[in-house]
């Protein structure tokens, strides 16, 4: 069945890794750098994602559709972004806070609504089949690419676009770098965060929905296990720039696929070592980036965080 | 005096007859009162695995006349188990709890246990000694490695690669029996054939579950097992690749239709309806409950479509073997992966022996290593 590549299949595992692994941080990451640029920090996507793929999988089940259950991810993820932004907009309230209440209560609604939804099995996305080209199997199974990914990457690249050369972009980053230039401009800052924040909590609901739709494909409690706060925390890594911060993801996917790419090959000694590949790679290309001179570049000016 | 209003109250609710006899003969009716059993569990109580096989035996003993079941999910291995337990004894009147994850054993328990010493306790997979521990504690456990061995013999015959898999959460001692017992099994076919483990780290960790199901599939294993808290995600995984694979804790075959092999199964009724027996008759529950196949206390999983005639020939003579004595699944001469001989040659251990539980090591043709 499977040719014999020896340790080759180590980096060709880490691709694979980060194919896999890496769509949810992707959406998370990109739709949190939005609204991060937007001046607001939204530290509960965590729960917006748990919320996204307990949702998702429930209208896949009803419905039959996994891309309905996308679209319904996305639907509750907007309201999470909305709610969020709609309770910061209100005087005296901190954008963390509310974010960690957010987050305790996505994922709190999440189990309980989705009680009935971890036996049964909902249909699956699909995956399109890049490796038709290739006869190593290994390869074949590596190039399993779903939509999601792609449509992530185009995201990706389509928001740093956006960003830079629209109106609309302008209008967010002012609102981030400076309300007083916002409020110049005649930009509403209140109604821009509110757009920014509902398209980032859709995002990371997306992101959830690939979770328990595709990958690893079932709803379960443990499903997200932190993973939407790991994209938060990519953001401020990716120096708020969304190509940045898919480059981020897939890293931090193809270092979650070290450990067991490793042991399947025979190198056992020391795993969980390897497990915390992903946040030790965190740690050091931080240090290595980071400089007295230029610590925290391409902030937001207006975010809560950095304030 | 909660306690005694809320008992009286529940026998009045049991039905006119109960009640009657609560209000008539006062304290003297205990054998009318239901009896109340505690259950709680580290996890979702339908999650296809560990915490599954004890609400399933815990909705036959719901079916029990004058029995009271009281079920707590999610219950985490902290003080948070400790407070579950004195609401299900002071609140719903439990007699008899059964804390049914490792980590509720020490000290949680046992300082419940001292805090009610006319409550039973009875703990799964923890170590009860004479002497050391309560007598108002003890614990159960299965014998479940004899259960892998079978599905390895099927496992083996099925597998055409010769590589097999294995993903486990931790390399505790019990993880490592049912390795060791599976990778036997397997041997017990194909001399050859070797068994890939992947540790992940932790007990329900869904992600690392199928990218580690997804690098063995890379590697050319063609059956893959696991000792995870859910075999949910390895199953499915498994099945969408086109491999085969063998449940583990309850059965899995809805999951695998077409790649569902055999599995090692709990059968916790058959402890908790002997408790519970004997509870009614007056007496505490065993102290020290351990069973394998021959007591009932683990089961297989009905063969797969997938499974050839010759294989399940070969599974059930082992079967009938391990029942009448005749067969010992850890036996000398056995060496471990590293080259050292962990049982001398001329040794064989009956699945009781107690050095078996502090097994630490991986036999010959397991590719992993405990640390």
């Amino acid at each position: 069945m499977a040719s014999d590549l020896g340790l080759w299949s180590v980096p060709l595992a880490m691709i694979a890794g980060a194919i896999r692994v890496s769509t949810p941080f992707i959406f998370v990451s990109v739709g949190e750098c939005l609204t991060e640029r937007s001046g607001r920090i939204n530290l509960g996507l965590e729960g917006t994602m748990v919320m996204g793929a307990m949702s998702g999988y429930g209208a896949a089940l009803i419905s039959g559709s996994p891309w309905l259950g996308v679209l319904v991810a996305a639907l509750v993820g907007l309201m999470f972004g909305a709610l969020h932004a709609v309770i910061c907009q209100l005087p005296k309230v901190n954008d963390v806070a509310t974010g960690i209440g957010l987050m305790l209560f996505g994922t709190g609604l999440a189990f309980f609504l989705g009680k009935p939804l971890i036996q049964p099995k909902a249909p699956n996305l699909g995956a399109i089949d890049l490796g038709w080209w290739s006869s190593i199997p290994q390869v074949r199974q590596a190039l399993q690419v779903n939509y999601l990914f792609v449509i992530g990457i185009v995201l990706a690249f389509g928001m740093a676009w956006a960003l830079k050369n629209t109106r609309w972009g302008l209008i967010v980053r002012l609102a981030g770098e400076s309300v007083d230039a916002a409020l110049a401009i005649g930009a509403s800052v209140a109604r821009t965060r509110l757009i920014a924040t509902s398209i980032g909590g859709a995002f990371a609901g997306v992101g959830g929905a690939f979770l328990s739709l595709y990958y690893p494909g079932s709803w379960s409690e443990g499903l997200s296990s932190g993973q939407g706060l790991m994209a938060v925390a990519l953001v401020i890594f990716a120096r708020w720039d969304p190509i940045r911060c898919l480059w981020a993801s897939l890293l931090f996917g193809a270092a979650g696929a070290i450990s067991p790419a490793l042991q399947s090959v025979g190198v056992t000694q020391g795993y969980y070592l390897f497990s915390a590949a992903p946040y030790v790679l965190t740690l050091a290309l931080m240090i290595a980036t980071c400089s007295p001179e230029r610590s925290l570049k391409g902030a937001p000016g207006e975010l809560g965080a950095v304030k | 005096m909660i306690d005694k209003f809320n008992i009286g109250r529940r026998g009045l609710l049991g039905g006119a007859a109960a009640g009657a006899m609560t209000l008539g003969l006062g304290g003297t009716a205990n054998a009318q009162k239901p009896l109340v059993l505690g259950f709680i569990y580290v996890g979702p109580r339908d999650d296809y695995g560990y915490n599954q096989a004890h609400a399933e035996a815990a909705a036959v003993l719901k079916k029990m006349a004058g029995v009271k079941v009281v079920e707590e999910e999610k219950v985490p291995e902290t003080v948070a188990v400790e407070k579950s337990m004195e609401s299900m004894i002071n609140l719903d009147g439990a007699t008899l709890i059964f804390p049914t994850s490792f980590g509720y054993f020490d000290p949680h328990m046992l300082k419940e246990a001292a805090k009610f010493p006319k409550i039973e306790f009875r703990h799964c997979g923890g170590l009860w000694a004479q002497g050391k521990h309560p007598m108002n504690t003890g614990s159960y456990f299965g014998y479940i490695d004899e259960a892998q061995y079978l599905s390895g013999i099927v496992a083996g015959s099925v597998s055409k690669s010769g590589k097999l898999g294995f993903i486990a959460a931790k390399p505790i001692p019990q993880v490592l029996r049912n390795i060791n017992a599976f990778t036997l099994g397997a041997q017990s076919v194909n001399p050859k054939i070797t068994t890939q483990v992947i540790f992940t780290g932790d007990w329900s960790l869904p992600v690392k579950e199928a990218e580690a199901t997804n690098s063995m599939i890379a590697q050319g294993v063609d059956v893959v097992t696991c000792h995870v808290d859910s075999p949910k995600v390895v199953v499915e995984t498994a099945e969408r690749a086109g491999i085969f694979t063998c449940g583990y804790h309850c059965n899995q075959a809805k999951l695998a239709p077409k790649g569902y092999l055999t599995g090692a199964e709990w059968n916790w009724e058959r402890v908790y309806v002997d408790m519970v027996e004997s509870m009614k008759a007056g007496k505490a529950p065993g102290n020290f409950v351990r069973g394998g196949l021959k007591e009932g206390y683990v089961r297989t999983s009905a063969y797969g479509p997938a499974v050839p005639a010759a294989a399940k020939e070969k599974a059930d003579a082992a079967k009938t073997a391990i029942l009448n004595g005749s067969l010992a699944i850890y036996k000398g001469a056995l060496k471990d992966n590293k080259g050292n001989t962990v049982i001398p040659a001329g040794t064989s251990y009956v699945i009781t022996e107690p050095k078996l539980e502090g097994m630490n090591y991986l036999v010959e043709g397991v590719v992993g290593s405990t640390s």
